[in-house]
């Protein structure tokens, strides 16, 4: 139906602007309607059009002096959780009301500088804090898809895009940004995507600055983008990566050449299936897609192999420490004194309780509790120190791993989305919904989740390759084999069945 | 154990027990954490990058100079350098503490076991150990009495680095603690590590009072906080004791607490804060990595510390030939050790010794300032020194020559020639002068020469002024015996 | 383990988080539940293995002395709910007061 600009991928409107087939104005002005138009699914919380059309013409300017940069006039959707200077930065919370940067995240500094326009803050889980973009302080995010009604008759409820990146991936999957950044604290980019269709990437540790943007939990948060294609995530990748002086844990290493490592050729990679990703009640059409998936890669010349990461059924739980933990001392400075929300109280501690009170949701005050207390005098060893012993298990279950594959292969996540309001009264099942991708968090290893297939309701499932620590060039170079033998064409109800 | 320190009670005598935990504010153009200046006097938070601030999204670099700085305090200390160190977060809630925490060491700091020599009164010397000294950083500044109903919060002070110097409970008294003070602050001002300075707040006091009777175990401590001044903190100690043994003695017990000194009043009382015990709930912070010190590094800055107070006594006692406790007063600043350096240099050390510590200390003190503002300089001292030495002026007259150098900042030599001072060494005129004086009181001559030694004085007096002091003494001496005699 | 309403408004003071009464007994429930989860950890035998804090393995980086920040006030207090002047662009921010 559509030759829309809109339907172009990254690596095609780039190919298309370079060539001069159209302007970065032409296609930032459609990236502007395709974003009202998505206003149904409320994967905005802030839009920037002027914004976005003012740094169009900039790229204009350039790619008619032939200074193209790498990502020139490419139009993209930037969680809120990254502080973005002068404009309103929420992280998807009340107690952020007003709050507009003095500074700019280094991560979204280097994609402007690559010459990226920026549509506007995506919507998301507060703080990050969740797998379905449901605790937001600016409401749900809707995935664009639907069940399949002939498939399945009469559920035709809004789902899930996932979260906490809900907003970036429905944006993404919807055709409301070419692209989108996104964050991975425990499955955060990884779980969106295989629910939204589309590809996201967690780079390994440090690959990509934390500085300036909204800390969750610290030694867990992975900045990275979400794309429709995995060459799209090579490119997006490259912009984003990089040593940053300015964050401590950044990683002091190159940043290759994505694309170039997309070479297709996996001849004689070991590829584990790691057999302890299976959780209870998964359906069996997962498994099945796991399985077609080594399928493919061993028609591509790589080596399917069975591996077993013993203490990987634990590695949900000890995230559920640390990271509430982290998330605990990381959210003290929401206080009302400095920025964002103020409830007055007759004393200093009245009003932070009555600001944090107001301030924070049901989730985040559940993992700020929850980690005040497992780092509270007497509990922090049971509790806390265990966890990271147990993280450190994990890390050397992957190492272990390593010595034997290349990479691993495993299903995303253990369902696909689910209605909006569904899982909402258990934590516990919600925090479930993470068991496939939390394991990469705690290790730091790359890993991505690539479209594979549909499920029988005629929704995406996506599967996950993990990667050995700075590989996020094997990673990509393998997920590409995925997606070009999955060949996932379909898209969301939102697009393909006339859009509002 | 010295029994005079102690508080004669109802129930027997009681031991005063001592520990401190100072707040030295880290010598650095930026803070600890973050690109912010640390000057004092600023206009209030124009000296806060917002990683200071903790502003969301903000993480901390380190400073490297700061780490020097303490691991340089470390070895001035004699202690323990950990080559591996890690940073952890102290968390608790207040208005001037932006991220809800700090940034400290809590299991494994910097630099370990470590000792002080204290220069007792007595001339003895009295080590007391050092636990540990840790890098943190400093609160923002919390205004209460600028409004009825507000408190308001200057951000300038929050990032500055920190050295916690923690002392075991080795002192047993306000004296002691002073001393202990005092020479731990010329230590840090030797180092240049900080600059010492309690009314501005680079150094503060954590003071922690028990007592107990002589032999038995330590007793329940009270800490009393952020006091800032030496006398402060020997007055905090002294009511603090009295306090507890009281309480003791009349049978109730020592709460451990947290207090605070009232300066106005002279005495300490409880902190109304509403958690007590805070439950601090550290944990490595994650922004950070562990610090790993190159040992070769810890060397180099060994190398180059310069020359600490206790060896520069001993120098100046060993090879200057100087009685310890003079030594001691010289050393006790290290601008004052340098001036004496330099006065000293190819000289009489005794003589530069006594000029310092007498004229010149007390024209500072009379004039109210340090001896960095001295008017006169240690070539300027030398120079009055060299010309006593070789006989040009009396050392009597030498003391008003210096009066006037003082006041006037002119050299020696200048001031001599500009009064005429020089001393009379011309034997032809000391003896006209001499037979001028005893022709005068003939009397007086034949009384001596019956036996009236004591005249001899009244003889040297009558010459000196006579001569307007200018005769060299030695002179008057040889000459005025011989005419007597005859 | 499980928490009760005593611990529940203990561990929410110490996060400044007001709660109501009515709000003690079902989040000490809620985080009773989580906490019970959690604890499957203890199943797993970590004596032989030290808490891995960061998975960065290198060493921390450190900064030269040089001021590179600050001298920004506006951008300081901008976002403030509550400031009060001292003269210039400077300022204070303003909370209730303190009772020391």
């Amino acid at each position: 139906m559509t030759h829309s600009l809109t339907a172009l991928d990254l690596a095609e409107a780039r190919d298309g602007l370079t060539a001069r087939k159209f302007s970065a104005r032409e296609l930032t002005e459609s990236y502007i309607r395709a974003v009202e138009g998505a206003r149904p699914l409320n994967a905005f919380i802030t839009e920037t059009p002027e914004r976005a059309l003012t740094m169009a013409e900039a790229a204009d300017q350039r790619l008619a002096r032939g200074e193209g940069r790498p990502l020139d006039g490419i139009p993209i959707a930037v969680k809120d959780l990254y502080c973005t200077k002068g404009v309103l930065t929420t992280a998807g919370s009340h107690i952020l009301d007003g709050f507009r940067p003095p500074y700019e995240s280094t991560v979204t500094e280097k994609l402007w500088q690559a010459g990226a326009v920026m549509l506007g803050k995506a919507n998301l889980d507060e703080f990050a804090m969740g797998s379905s973009n449901t605790t937001s302080w600016y409401g749900p995010v809707e995935n664009p898809w639907r069940k399949q009604s002939e498939r399945h008759s009469g559920d035709n409820r809004p789902l899930v895009p996932g979260g906490s990146s809900g907003g970036s991936a429905a944006a993404v999957a919807a055709h409301a940004a070419v692209a989108a950044t996104g964050t991975d604290t425990g499955g955060s980019i990884r779980q969106p995507a295989s629910y939204c269709g589309i590809v996201g990437l967690k780079p390994s540790y440090g690959r990509c600055s934390r500085w300036g943007v909204v800390a969750y939990a610290s030694s867990l948060d992975h900045p990275g983008p979400m794309t429709r294609t995995v060459r799209d995530a090579a490119i997006m990748l490259r912009a984003m990566a990089g040593h940053d002086p300015k964050d401590s844990t950044s990683a002091p290493v190159p940043v290759p050449d994505y694309e170039a490592a997309l070479t297709g050729d996996i001849r004689r990679l070991r590829i584990g299936i790691p057999h302890e990703y299976r959780a209870d009640g998964m359906p069996g059409e997962i498994e099945v897609l796991w399985q077609q998936g080594a399928e493919w890669l061993r028609e591509a010349g790589a080596e399917p192999v069975e591996i077993s990461l013993p203490h990987i059924k634990y590695a949900l739980p000890a995230y559920y420490i640390i990271a509430p933990a982290e998330a605990s001392s990381n959210l003290a400075r929401y206080d009302g004194v400095r920025f964002g929300l103020r409830v007055e109280g007759e004393s200093l501690d009245e009003m932070y309780e009555l600001t944090r009170a107001a301030g924070f949701g049901a989730e985040v005050r559940r993992r700020v509790l929850i980690g005040t207390y497992v780092l509270s005098a007497g509990y922090y060893d049971a509790y806390y120190l265990k966890a990271q012993r147990v993280r450190a298990l994990i890390a050397q279950d992957f190492a272990a791993a390593f010595e034997r594959v290349d990479c691993l292969l495993a299903p995303t996540a253990p369902s696909a989305a689910f209605a909006i309001g569904e899982q909402s009264d258990d934590p516990i099942a919600m925090y479930l919904n993470d068991v496939f991708t939390v394991p990469a968090n705690l290790a730091g290893l790359p890993a991505i989740s690539v479209p594979a297939g549909l499920s029988a309701d005629g929704l995406p499932l996506g599967l996950q390759v993990i990667g050995r620590a700075f590989d996020e060039a094997g990673v990509l170079r393998v997920a590409e084999v995925l997606e070009t033998a999955a060949q996932f064409r379909h898209l969301p109800a939102f697009i393909a069945g006339g859009r509002g | 154990m010295s029994t005079d320190r102690m508080i004669e009670g109802r129930t027997g005598k009681w031991e005063t027990v001592i520990g401190l935990e100072v707040h030295a504010q880290i010598v650095s153009q930026a803070k600890l954490f973050s690109g912010a200046a640390t000057e004092f006097g600023a206009e209030p938070n124009t000296q806060v990058s917002p990683v200071d601030a903790a502003f969301p999204g903000m993480l901390p670099v380190i400073n490297r100079h700061c780490v020097e700085q303490a691991v340089k305090t470390g070895l001035g200390l004699d202690a323990e350098i950990n080559l591996t160190s890690v940073f952890d977060r102290k968390n608790y809630f207040y208005p001037d503490l932006p991220a809800g925490y700090q940034i400290s060491q809590y299991l494994q700091p910097v630099v370990g076991h470590g000792r002080v020599v204290l220069d007792m009164p007595d001339g003895s010397a009295r080590e007391i150990a050092i636990t540990r000294l840790h890098l943190e950083q400093d609160a923002g500044k919390s205004l209460h009495d600028q409004h009825p109903s507000l408190t308001y919060v200057d951000l300038n002070r929050a990032g500055v680095g920190l050295m916690e110097i923690v002392s075991e409970p080795d002192l047993r008294s306000a004296e002691e603690a002073g001393i202990f003070l005092r020479k731990l602050r010329s230590l840090l001002r030797y180092l240049g590590t900080c600059d010492g300075n309690m009314d501005e707040g680079s150094m503060r006091c954590d003071v922690n009072v028990s007592v107990r009777h002589p032999g038995e175990p330590y007793g329940t401590r009270c800490e009393i906080k952020n006091v800032n001044s030496v006398r402060y903190v020997m007055q905090a100690i002294e009511y603090e004791a009295r306090r507890q043994v009281e309480l003791l003695e009349d049978g109730g017990s020592v709460v451990q607490q947290t207090r605070l000194f009232d300066v106005g009043h002279g005495v300490t009382r409880p902190m109304r804060s509403k958690e007590e015990a805070h439950d601090y709930r550290y944990f490595p912070d994650p922004d950070l990595l562990p610090l790993v010190l190159d040992p070769a590094w810890v060397e180099g800055l060994r190398v180059a510390l310069p020359e600490l107070p206790d060896v520069k006594k001993a120098r100046f006692v060993s090879a200057l030939g100087l009685p310890p406790d003079d030594a001691a007063v010289l050393v006790a600043e290290q601008a004052t050790a340098l001036f004496f350096e330099r006065v000293a240099a190819g000289r009489d050390a005794k003589a530069a010794a006594n000029w310092v510590t007498g004229d010149l200390f007390a024209a500072l003190n009379r004039l109210g300032i340090g001896i960095e503002q001295s008017p006169v300089s240690p070539e300027q001292l030398g120079a009055l020194i060299d010309l006593i030495a070789n006989g040009t002026i009396s050392g009597r007259l030498a003391k008003d020559v210096f009066a006037e150098m003082a006041a006037t900042g002119a050299d020696p030599a200048a001031i001599v020639e500009k009064k005429g001072l020089r001393q009379v060494t011309d034997e032809t005129a000391i003896a006209a002068a001499i037979d001028a004086v005893l022709a005068r009181e003939a009397d007086k001559v034949a009384e001596y020469q019956a036996g009236r030694d004591k005249l001899y004085g009244f003889f040297v007096g009558q010459i000196m002024r006579a001569t307007q002091g200018k005769a060299n003494p030695a002179l008057v001496n040889q000459l005025l015996k011989q005419k007597l005699i005859s | 383990m499980a928490l009760d309403r005593a611990t529940v408004a203990h561990i929410a003071s110490l996060a400044r988080i007001r709660l109501a009464e009515a709000e003690l007994e079902p989040l000490a429930n809620e985080l009773s539940q989580i906490l019970n989860w959690v604890e499957q950890l203890n199943e797993v035998d970590t004596s032989a293995v030290a808490p891995m804090a960061s998975v960065a393995a290198s060493r921390l980086p450190m900064r030269e002395d040089r001021v590179t920040d600050g001298d920004s006030p506006e951008a300081i207090l901008g976002n403030a709910p509550r400031t009060a002047p001292s003269g210039g662009k400077a300022g204070f921010f303003a909370v209730p007061k303190v009772v020391e």
